[in-house]
């Protein structure tokens, strides 16, 4: 087997980084909307974390994370080319339905815009016409603009602030987009279950489906746990092998929202020891300030 | 033996097991039961009347030659004990611990008719665990075939196949998901109940056999069954996977939070150490008032995990009564002791939560018993306006589990309509080459009836892949214990094996 040592690593932002895991056998098996779940280190917890890309011939996978709770700023602080993981394993969860959409549109807000690429470029590969909706809050947050540029026919970018491209939400560029072709079939979201409850409500009306990626708290990922549990329609399903992926206008997501919180108290109570730790151990500085950009260790 | 023992003249009363107080206890992760001493162990293997007919052999899922194993140790021969048991079940330490042998081996014992029937169990468990204090193993001599086996899982199920066809010479790989082999062991079963130290050694045993874990690894997933046969080249896959996914009611205020599956809660806080949170990183978020649906082993477990991370009260609610609850009558009793407080004939009709989606209480309504159904029990009927609440802050349903979906969705495995696999009486499943066993053929069983099925099917395997087998390896009758080198009568090892293919 492999283990799991990180080849590459790229900061996009103060707090959203990049991981290239080699695992040729993952590489092989993984699919668009599949995810993988990750310990990093042995006293660790489980997190699933949705495969932003994967290079058969390298042999890779690649993740990008965003540093929100204690496993993650922690790995942001301590992942470097050459470390390892305790744990990856997956690919998990159905790969999406890359369908015979002639038109579709790609909406990732966030996080979200890499691990809606790989279905992009699915799409792309597949001869439909793609519309990229990328989404941030400001434009020292944008990445992957190139990346989308080569396998989308058309790309919008929207910031919160419009320090970037369209000033305003994804939905209002889908929107701009239903208002320029009457054709679209299929659109994907991918991001915050806020973002993806405007994107289902933004194109019910017109009938187009959307199929959304569903993250919520899990264990194992492997249907054991039913700690992922989500309402879609009148039906309880496991996002971790009943989906990821599930139809948007059907999905529940006040829900999903409610659910997401529910270890708040100790995530915080976590994040809290950590900062206190890890400004001990660092003489005082601030653990959230960005991990200078230079390689090595 | 000087004169034949009768039921007069042994040892009346049956020699209970040390064991933590209840108070002492629920403040820690240690064993409950804390094993018999030596002296304990004398006087109780001095109660097995050796009897003529051995109906507790014919009692045990695996066959073992029960008092020939007392027989040992009696005479103060506890490695000769230890290489009985071992003839046919390679984890005594496991089994002695968490199998029911009141409705097994103990439950047919011929001294139990009129006393209290020998305590096999923890006979068992001695012996297991003075092999792992002496650091006894026992390692076979075994003739290499050219066989490679893959195994998919690495519960009790999987442990037990992947012992035999590495016996039988395979070349073995166990693939776990986890990131720790064990299963249901690790997962699943509590410290206080099972140590997963002690199922690491047992692990560590297996591993002298030759065997390979690879942790990390979803079949069906990172590659298929099929994959598996053909590109990866095994000769024969078993699968063992478990039942896994979790039942829930399908009662309004599910989605609440402070609800979870008992398998949820037990792993975070076993596999995951979340009873450690924050030097392990795993949220566990204990409750105060904790309510536990239903009343199998698994929701005693669940319970006596909460008690043990702080909560003042934990109910069990059942809508049947004592009598039906599926649990281990011992594990109930304990449950009682250290403070459960049962609500029998009792079942929840609605969650209801507060305003921050927390769930606040429980709704539930009284049951009385009527006709048998189906399953011969009797049948639980609401008692009209007798619906009260239950203030609780953290539901954990223990109702049960249905198939893992997953090997269903990546393979053209034939599965019953229930989703479980199926296979036919040797455990066979639809593919050639791929056997299946446990929790995932039979739906949720026991540890030793999953170790069970698990050497039946390597039987099969063996069978299949054309390796010398014979009943000798199974059936007592023609495998003097006294001529066996682990379950392999010695004069076997004079033939080599051989295999046309």
């Amino acid at each position: 087997m492999t283990d799991f040592e990180i080849v590459k690593r790229e900061d996009f932002s103060e707090v959203t980084y990049l991981l290239e895991i080699a695992h040729p056998a993952m590489a092989k098996a993984a699919h668009p909307g599949q995810f993988v779940i990750v310990m990093e280190h042995v006293r660790g917890e489980r997190i699933p974390l949705t495969i932003a890309d994967f290079d058969r011939e390298r042999g890779t996978i690649t993740l990008v994370i965003q540093a929100v709770g204690k496993t993650t700023r922690d790995m942001q602080q301590r992942c470097r080319v050459g470390t390892r993981l305790h744990a990856v394993v997956g690919p998990m969860g159905i790969p999406s339905h890359i369908g015979k959409a002639k038109k579709v549109v790609c909406v990732g807000g966030g996080l979200g815009v890499a691990p809606v690429f790989p279905q992009a470029r699915a799409y792309r590969e597949s001869g439909a016409y793609v519309i990229g909706i990328l989404g941030f809050r400001s434009k020292s947050l944008v990445f992957w603009e190139d990346k989308f540029g080569a396998c989308c026919d058309e790309l919008t970018v929207c910031t919160d602030d419009g320090s970037a491209g369209l000033k305003g939400l994804v939905t209002e560029g889908i929107r701009q987009a239903i208002a320029r072709h009457s054709d679209i079939e299929e659109v994907v979201a991918i991001g915050p279950p806020i973002m993806m409850k405007g994107c289902a409500e933004a194109t019910r009306p017109h009938g187009i489906r959307t199929m959304v990626s569903l993250n919520p708290v899990m264990v194992d990922g492997t249907g054991m746990c039913g700690g992922c549990r989500v309402k879609i329609g009148e039906q309880i399903k496991f996002a971790c092998v009943d989906g990821p992926d599930f139809d948007g206008h059907q999905v529940d997501f006040d829900d999903l929202m409610a659910r997401l919180g529910r270890y708040k108290p100790t995530e915080k109570a976590a994040l809290d020891a950590w900062k206190d730790e890890s400004c001990r151990i660092r003489g005082g500085a601030d653990p959230l300030a960005p991990v200078p950009a230079v390689g090595g260790r | 033996m000087a004169k034949k023992k009768t039921i007069r003249t042994i040892p009346q009363a049956r020699t209970p097991m040390p064991e933590q107080s209840p108070e002492a206890r629920v403040k820690n992760f240690d064993e409950v039961a804390c094993g018999y001493r030596l002296e304990d162990a004398l006087v109780e293997a001095d109660r097995c009347l050796d009897c003529a007919d051995e109906p507790c052999v014919k009692g045990c899922p695996v066959g073992i030659d029960i008092p020939g194993f007392i027989r040992k140790m009696a005479a103060k021969n506890f490695h000769g004990a230890y290489d009985t048991i071992t003839d046919t079940n390679l984890l005594p330490s496991v089994c002695g611990r968490v199998c029911p042998q009141e409705s097994q081996c103990e439950g047919v014992c011929t001294v139990g008719d009129t006393l209290e029937p020998v305590a096999i169990g923890r006979l068992e468990r001695f012996v297991g665990d003075m092999a792992i204090r002496e650091g006894w193993a026992n390692v076979p001599y075994i003739q290499p075939s050219r066989f490679k086996v893959g195994i998919v899982g690495s519960g009790p199920a999987g442990m037990a196949c992947a012992a035999d066809m590495a016996k039988a010479g395979c070349e073995v790989i166990v693939y776990e998901a986890f990131h720790e082999p064990g299963g249901v062991l690790k997962y699943g079963i509590p410290d206080f109940r099972l140590p997963n130290s002690v199922v690491d050694v047992e692990i560590e045993k297996l591993t002298r056999l030759g065997i390979r874990f690879e942790c990390n690894t979803l079949v069906g997933r990172l590659f298929t069954l099929e994959q598996m046969l053909t590109e990866m080249g095994f000769h024969a896959v078993f699968v063992g996977t478990g039942a896994g996914y979790p039942s829930f009611m399908g009662i309004p205020g599910e989605s609440l939070n402070g609800v979870l599956s008992a398998n949820e809660w037990l792993t975070r806080c076993n596999l995951m150490h979340g009873r450690d949170f924050p030097s392990y990183d795993t949220p566990l978020q204990p409750g105060k008032r904790v309510a536990v649906v239903g009343a199998g082993n698994t929701a005693m477990d669940a319970m006596r995990v909460s008690l043990r991370v702080g909560a003042e009260k934990v109910y069990c609610v059942y809508r049947r009564s004592a009598t039906e609850a599926p649990a281990r009558a011992e594990e109930i009793h304990h449950a009682m002791e250290e403070g459960v407080e049962f609500h029998w004939l009792t079942s929840p009709l609605e969650l209801v939560g507060d305003a921050g989606n927390n769930v606040r209480a429980m709704r539930c309504e009284k049951m009385e018993l009527g006709e048998p159904d189906a399953s011969g029990r009797r049948r639980p009927l609401p008692v009209a306006g007798s619906a009260f609440e239950l203030e609780t802050d953290t539901v954990i349903f223990a109702i049960g589990t249905n198939a893992n979906p997953i090997l269903g969705q990546t393979s053209g495995l034939k599965l019953d309509k229930r989703g479980y696999i199926a296979t036919d009486a040797n455990l066979a499943t639809s593919i050639a080459g791929i056997y299946a066993g446990g929790d995932i053929v039979t739906g949720a069983a026991t540890v030793i009836q999953a170790m069970g099925a698990g050497r039946k099917a390597a039987r099969a395997m063996k069978a299949y892949l054309g390796l010398r087998d014979s009943e000798c390896v199974y059936g007592r009758e023609s495998s003097g214990p006294e001529d066996t080198l682990f379950g392999l009568p010695r004069q076997e090892h004079n033939f080599a094996r051989v295999h046309l293919a």
